[in-house]
């Protein structure tokens, strides 16, 4: 089947998300590849969301972070404040999954203003939960599309930590939990390498050049010594990311928002 | 005691201008209809509190009733901006706007420390993060017993907290469920709290552990069917995410929104009024 490159990010977003981990889901793109995990390859995937349900089984992808159906899929809905207190803070995640107007090399991440903060050239809509998920859940995935816009040489706004200046930069901090460890995006597939943190390129999406990469990258962007090739969607995951987002449609008279 | 009262009377007696308000609710349960009634009785130079300010104070900002906003994210969810909200930051429209901003987890925490009484919350938030530097109220505290530096930050304590909730029993005891956000929390830390609720019960058939708000702990229950909208009230109505998309057009221009808040909040004289000329409107345009 063919297939677009929004599609292969999902699909290789979904893909990092193993069974049975228990994540912690931003609104958005990471909303839409742990719904398609959970719907494909890891069935049993615990998925909270930050206005309270935990363990929620959506049909359809929500269009808010407190849509209905998120409660009543649930296996129990807390109050907001006790997310973040007892499951976040207190160590239970396994994958924060963000999306992320701007990163940068290190995988921190801006979500708060282009520009200067007291005159802003574009104000963003701010935090949310994204700082402390990113402190404090065991392992980070970030999902965003690829621009030189987006993956930027220096951020105007830390909002949410990644590895910080690079090196031990976490620990220093003392952030309990590893950071992120993959950066997907509709391109590729970026790890974090061994002692620097730097991201750097592990793997193309199918018919990615090299040169695509580069110029979509604001940093000079390395790559890994062995460059995998990301596996094509397979037919299982393509119809049920299909079937997913008709549903949505469906349900909401529009498409889920990316924001 | 909660009084039964009509939202009219209960945030003309309730809402002082000058005050810091928290009309919570996590995308579920948000009090829009006292949002329109602090418009339409021209409240102003309120200090307004939110975790998401949402399209309720994108109309509080653009009518010119907020001095301030604290806030931890500020979008229209699933749709774009909160163009309102951008204009009062970016271009100082209708006037100058003093943002104080933060995280979910803290602004959560805050009102979990204000409902218990205490002057501040401690929580393990911010180390990298440049808000700090942007926020002169987010300082830290280092653990007298294992030395952990934590975040330290001011508790959420506002004069006056509205939510909306399902039902209410004719004492006045509230009943609320489904996505319960920060609502228990800013209720309990305000001096006063306004529930608008949707229907007004004999008895609330609670089940044990129930998010209740006694009476006693409450000011004034006001009955506003649908008062959430767009938001929406579990197992009453369903949110209105076209309403949600329609709102960016609106507020997007300072014209066509002024000319909004003219036409269907002071235009009306209640929210009921609002509901049937927002009906009227939609049958006119499909």
């Amino acid at each position: 089947m063919t297939y677009s490159t929004n599609e292969m990010m999902t699909v290789a977003a979904a893909r990092r998300l193993k069974n049975n981990a228990v994540c912690f889901v931003g609104i958005g793109l990471p909303s839409k590849a742990a719904n398609l995990a959970r719907l494909t390859s890891s069935p049993d995937v615990v998925l909270i969301y930050e206005s309270g349900p935990i363990g929620a089984k959506p049909s359809v992808l929500p269009l808010s972070i407190g849509d209905g159906e998120l409660a009543e899929t649930a296996d129990t809905v807390v109050p907001t404040g006790e997310i973040f207190r007892y499951w976040l803070q207190g160590g239970r995640i396994d994958v924060g999954f963000l999306g992320a107007a701007q990163v940068d090399r290190f995988g921190n991440i801006n979500t708060t203003v282009v520009g200067d903060y007291h005159q802003p050239k574009v104000r963003l809509p701010g935090a949310g939960g994204a700082p402390e998920i990113a402190g404090s859940a065991k392992s980070v995935l970030i999902i965003l599309k690829q621009s030189a816009r987006s993956f930027v040489d220096k951020l105007d706004f830390i909002t949410s930590v990644g590895h910080g200046e690079g090196g031990d930069s976490r620990k220093r901090l003392g952030l309990p939990g590893a950071g992120p460890v993959g950066i997907i995006t509709d391109l590729c597939i970026m790890e974090p390498e061994a002692g620097s943190h730097e991201f750097v390129v592990t793997a193309l999406h199918p018919g990615v050049t090299r040169e695509q990469v580069i110029a979509a990258t604001g940093w000079a962007i390395r790559f890994a010594d062995q460059v995998q090739t990301t596996a094509d969607p397979t037919e299982v995951e393509l119809r049920a990311l299909r079937d997913l987002e008709a549903r949505t449609a469906a349900a909401h008279g529009q498409a889920p928002g990316e924001a | 005691m909660a009084e039964i009262l009509s939202l009219h009377d209960a945030v003309k007696q309730f809402v002082n201008d000058g005050d810091t308000v928290a009309l919570e609710g996590f995308t579920h349960l948000i009090p829009t209809a006292a949002g329109h009634e602090i418009i339409r009785q021209g409240k102003k130079d309120l200090t307004l509190v939110r975790m998401t300010p949402d399209l309720i104070y994108d109309q509080l900002i653009g009518a010119g009733c907020a001095r301030k906003l604290i806030f931890s994210w500020g979008g229209n969810p699933g749709v774009g901006s909160l163009h309102r909200l951008r204009d009062a930051v970016e271009k100082q429209w209708p006037h100058p706007l003093e943002i104080e901003e933060h995280s979910h987890a803290d602004l959560a925490n805050a009102y979990v420390a204000g409902a218990s009484g205490l002057p501040f919350a401690v929580l393990r938030a911010y180390a990298g993060s440049d808000l700090p530097k942007v926020n002169p109220l987010i300082k830290s505290v280092t653990c007298p017993f294992t030395g952990e530096v934590l975040a330290a930050v001011p508790s959420v304590r506002p004069d006056i907290t509205v939510i909306h909730a399902q039902k209410a029993d004719r004492k006045g005891n509230v009943l609320l469920w489904g996505i319960l956000g920060v609502q228990k929390e800013a209720a309990l830390a305000a001096k006063r709290c306004i529930v608008t609720v949707e229907e007004i019960v004999d008895d609330l058939n609670a089940p044990m552990n129930a998010c209740v708000l006694p009476t006693w702990a409450l000011s004034a229950v006001c009955h506003v069917p649908g008062g959430a909208h767009p938001s929406y009230a579990h197992g009453y109505t369903e949110r209105d995410n076209r309403f949600y998309q329609a709102w960016d057009p609106i507020a997007r221009d300072r014209e066509t929104f002024t000319a909004w808040v003219n036409e269907y909040i002071h235009g009306t004289r209640d929210f009921s009024e609002f509901q049937a000329r927002l009906a009227a409107a939609s049958q006119v345009k499909p």
